[in-house]
């Protein structure tokens, strides 16, 4: 085993002379008065390793002695990880002692006490490779499928199966020959280096399946699919992490992974607090059921925020394998970007754009890639569906970060701060915002099939008449309201009354915080109906008054249960008040 | 501090910058304290033998052959109950004339809370002003700037905050503060009578400017000990962050750095979030709320000084002179209190949110109105109705003199809906406006 001596220390980065091989990413322990501190090689000049270290170095000394480990950082993979709040290092937060993060503390992601009840899907003489279900533990509601491990690369002939019954992680489940008729016992776990995608599967075809998320301006505007990536950029106080754990509590998603990354504790514990209460509406269990927290918030060691996002993925790409579909949503990457600039600055690298490492737009994009719908070696379907925020520098969308992502993920939702500073929640901004699935011809197939056959081209009607109540805004801003015709401000309100009903949704309301796609699409059709209909006025200023009286009836429409007497009843004055002004 | 035995001693400094210096020596540790030339200094960086130290009060003078003294530690505070009422320099030294303090000695600057030992917070801080309690709720164990240009009065309204406040504790952390304003509050809070509970680490403008690096941290480990053996609310002010972040930049800069935005060091974020994480509510009842100044230039807020900090912070408040009223008050559009969907609704009455956002809309389209009027344009009568309203809703319930509670803020905005709007343009859910639409 290799081993090294701590020659030099800036900040985090420590440098270390090596007495043997070292590869890149390897991960070493420097010891410090018997406490062992995780770090990865970044960069190797002749003998000396340039390492990052994954906690504080303070108090370390030039002399101090250091061991690798000859592995890269790799998560533990096996059942027991939902529910489970994991650091970026996939330390159990849950077990580590006091109150206070104690250096060089590294608990197990794993429980290896606990038993499952393991159930065999293989049976001897089936030939598997990486990937392939060998049984199946029920994990809360999951039916957590014990794969052949992704490190084998061959082909493998079960050699045989433990029966039915209740078994630890560390038990052999099964044992395996290849080809060259060795024996391979295999149990309930399995590691994986972070960054290295896992791809035991058979294809990943173009996206199709829309994912619903319960927000309007997303799944009606621009809709999110099964498998797809987009980022939400937007200025703080802009509302990304309202909106994206938003998305979270609603979304149809089988599972949930957050990866909390260099953002605030106290929003971590809101989810700490909140997902063990929420109900899941599809499971009637509670959303921790089917969620995992990795987090690495901003006062966490900068060097394990990088390892967080990657640490997320690979869990995801664990469960995606089982065949479920899992969100992963991570918050926010800029501030993982943000690490990679610190350590090229220390390494003295030349810098790029902003001082960003110039690598970043490849770094961005080799990440969002390992998102994908797939179809595994058994033809069942998995998914990861990947969701970003990004912190833009001043709110200026032209930095490295924004730009990078931009060119990585399909869609887009843009979160503006003029809507947020006229509290337009969520502040999705509907013009500059955009999904590329809604161009591809089999998620539009699938819109239509499965929504209602007009409903793509209702959604481009839609947003044709706010850009066009946008343009006629700008004219009575310019000319005054009496300066323009009439039909500007009909124009004008009418995209008004699709921004307010359709895409403002209040978060925090039992009934509006989620809308089903059926209640969607019901309300688009409403609220198009109307802005399809003419209305007569005879002055300027009779035209607020009027919208705003629909306005309201919609409002109070969105606060109540769907199709019930109330929503009826309200739906039945609405009508009688666009009869009101209807031309004959 | 004095030296002690057994310590070993170097004279031979290699380099010395404006901030900094660097001495051949072994066996020193990373971000250990020492002093260079009777001057305290901490290791920033160690390159074989060659160990570079920050020199908090400057270089000037500094020969290469000051004797550097290495203490093997880093920097400490005593803490105890004897903190209270007292004021320290930023190395946590008495400057009021009184004793030493006895107690047990903490590194500053110490790990931080593992988040599965956090409560959520949700218990909300009145301060009477409604720019704060009716707009933007504030919460114990809650982080929030005031974002201010030089010339508001933000060190006053913080003042005034603290003293409103509910708290065990109130720390203050003055960096480059003006000596008048040191004074101000200490004035302020000798005539309320609560300067027992008061903890001052205080660096002026007279004080050089690399030593203020160490206040926050001196005040953070004070309100540490507070909260979390004490159980105690404790409140800490921090004035001003800017000043703090160019003391940051100095050192990156002497140290070769590249800089990132703003001449800003790349680490500005992890910097500050190291500190204003240390905002916290544990579950015991102890807290940490931190109340910091983020001074701005001509209200530049993609400066990456405030930039960073808003990403990181709770929200922001903003201060704004309304001339129409001729009084300061909280800026409703641009202020926000991250936090405040935790109390509001919930402690305060359940009409709080809708009202609020009912009323921050109102004021909007009375901005819109304004807008109007200065481009010559006719106002429709809504128009008209929509800025009586601004300016009542100014000077009865958002000006910063007016100290009234929650209850009593609410009461007079929903006065102020029937006063000039009907039903349909308050739109607010009907299960409120029958309890509280009184007119019809």
């Amino acid at each position: 085993m290799t081993t090294g001596i701590v020659k030099g220390i800036i900040s985090n980065l420590v440098q270390v002379e090596v007495s043997g091989p070292v590869s890149q990413n390897e991960i070493c322990y420097i010891i410090q008065g018997g406490v062992k501190l995780m770090a990865e090689v970044i960069k190797v000049v002749g003998n000396v390793a340039n390492t990052q270290v994954f906690e504080s170095t303070r108090g370390l000394k030039p002399g101090d002695q250091v061991e690798f480990t000859n592995h890269m950082l790799e998560v533990k993979l096996g059942p027991g990880m939902l529910s489970k709040n994991f650091d970026g290092l996939q330390g159990d937060l849950n077990k580590r002692e006091g109150v206070y993060l104690t250096r060089g503390e590294y608990t197990d992601p794993l429980d290896e006490d606990s038993l499952w009840k393991f159930t065999p899907i293989a049976k001897a003489g089936d030939k598997v490779s990486a990937g392939d279900w060998l049984g199946s533990v029920p994990e809360n509601w999951v039916n957590h499928k014990i794969m052949v491990p992704f490190v084998m690369e061959d082909e493998y002939t079960v050699k045989s199966v433990v029966p039915e019954g209740e078994y630890k992680i560390t038990d052999t489940i099964a044992v395996l020959t290849d080809n060259d008729g060795k024996d391979i016992p295999v149990n309930m776990i399995q590691k994986w280096p972070v960054k290295i995608p896992i791809t035991a599967y058979k294809e990943k075809p173009r996206p199709f399946k829309l994912l619903e998320t319960g927000v309007r301006t997303m799944d009606t505007l621009n809709p999110m699919v099964e498998g797809g990536t987009g980022f939400i950029p937007g200025p703080f106080g802009a509302g990304k992490t309202v909106l994206q754990h938003s998305i979270s509590k609603n979304a149809e998603a089988d599972m949930i992974i957050m990866a909390a990354c260099g953002e605030r504790a106290n929003e971590v514990v809101e989810l700490f607090v909140e997902f063990p209460e929420l109900d899941d509406p599809r499971t009637g269990r509670k959303l921790m059921e089917r969620t995992i927290i990795v987090c690495n918030t901003s006062n966490m060691p900068v060097a394990a925020r990088e390892a967080s996002v990657y640490t997320a993925m690979t869990i995801a790409e664990y469960y995606r394998n089982m065949g479920l579909k899992v969100l992963l949503l991570a918050d926010s990457t800029s501030r993982w970007a943000q690490a990679l600039r610190e350590m090229s600055n220390r390494m003295e690298e030349l810098p790029g754009p902003d001082a960003f490492p110039m690598d970043l737009p490849a770094i961005i994009s080799n990440f969002y890639a390992r998102a994908g719908f797939v179809y595994l070696n058994n033809g069942a379907t998995g998914s990861i569906t990947f969701i970003g925020t990004v912190s833009p520098a001043g709110g200026n969308l032209k930095e490295p970060v924004t730009e990078s992502t931009k060119k990585a993920a399909r869609c887009f939702y843009a979160l503006s701060q003029a809507r947020a500073d006229s509290k337009r929640y969520p502040a999705v901004d509907p013009i500059d915002s955009y999904s590329k699935y809604l161009e591809y011809p089999e998620v539009i197939e699938y819109l239509n099939t499965n929504v209602n056959p007009h409903w793509v081209v209702d959604v481009n009607h839609t947003k044709d008449i706010i850009l066009r109540g946008k343009e006629a805004q700008e004219q009575i801003n310019i000319l005054g309201d009496d300066g323009v015709p009439l039909g500007y401000h009909d124009k004008y309100w009418k995209s008004e009354l699709i921004d307010r009903v359709i895409l403002q949704q209040d978060g925090f309301d039992k009934v509006d915080q989620s809308t089903p796609m059926n209640r969607q699409q019901y309300m688009l059709e409403l609220i198009l109906e109307i802005c399809n209909t003419n209305f007569v006025f005879e002055s300027f200023e009779e035209v607020m008054p009027y919208f705003t009286r629909l306005i309201n009836i919609c409002k109070q429409m969105n606060y109540t249960e769907f199709q019930t007497a109330e929503f009826n009843n309200y739906e039945a004055e609405l009508r009688k008040i666009v009869e009101e002004r209807r031309a004959k | 501090m004095e030296t002690q035995a057994f310590q070993k001693i170097y004279t031979k400094l290699t380099q010395i910058t404006k901030a900094t210096c660097s001495v051949q020596a072994t066996g020193v540790g990373n971000e250990e304290l020492a002093t260079v030339a009777g001057r305290l200094a901490q290791v920033v960086k160690i390159v074989g033998d060659n160990v570079t130290l920050q020199i908090f009060a400057g270089t000037e003078g500094i020969g290469t052959d000051a004797e550097v003294v290495f203490f093997g530690k880093a920097p400490t505070l005593k803490v105890s109950d004897e903190l209270g009422g007292r004021f320290f320099n930023a190395y946590g030294e008495p400057i009021d004339g009184g004793p030493e303090i006895e107690g047990k000695e903490v590194e500053i600057g110490g790990p931080s809370v593992n988040p599965v030992r956090r409560k959520q917070p949700s218990e909300l801080i009145a301060t009477g002003i409604a720019g704060i309690d009716l707009n933007n709720t504030l919460v114990t164990g809650q982080k929030i700037p005031f974002f201010a240009d030089p010339d508001q009065p933000y060190n006053e309204v913080m003042a005034m905050v603290a003293l409103r406040a509910q708290s065990d504790k109130i720390i203050l952390g003055g960096m480059g503060l003006s000596n008048d304003d040191y004074l101000l509050y200490k004035n302020t809070f000798e005539n309320a009578g609560v300067i027992d509970r008061i903890v001052s680490f205080v660096n002026t403008t007279e004080n050089p400017t690399v030593e203020r690096l160490l206040v926050p941290d001196m005040a953070l480990t004070a309100a540490e000990y507070f909260a979390l053996e004490k159980h105690e609310k404790v409140l800490v002010l921090l004035t001003d962050m800017t000043l703090y972040c160019d003391a940051l930049s100095i050192v990156s800069n002497r140290m070769d750095q590249i800089p990132s935005k703003d001449s800003m060091p790349g680490s500005l974020y992890s910097d500050l979030a190291k500190l204003y994480e240390k905002a916290v509510q544990f579950p015991d009842g102890g807290s940490i709320t931190i109340i910091a100044v983020t001074t701005l230039s001509g209200g530049d807020i993609t400066h990456a000084i405030p930039d960073n900090t808003g990403y990181i912070t709770e929200g922001q408040l903003f201060l704004k002179r309304d001339t129409d009223i001729g009084k300061v008050i909280v800026d409703p559009f641009r202020s926000l209190s991250r936090l405040k969907q935790l109390v509001i609704g919930k402690k305060t009455r359940e009409d709080h949110p809708q009202v609020m956002n009912t009323a921050v809309r109102l004021y909007a389209d009375a901005a819109n109105a304004k807008t109007k009027l200065e481009n010559g344009f006719d106002l429709s009568d809504y128009d008209i109705r929509v800025l009586d309203f601004a300016k009542e809703y100014s000077e009865q319930i958002l000006a910063i003199d007016v100290n009234i509670s929650t209850d009593e803020m609410l009461d007079r905005t929903w006065a102020l809906f029937q006063k000039y709007f009907n039903r349909a343009e308050i739109g607010i859910k009907d299960e409120f406006m029958s309890l509280y639409w009184k007119k019809e």
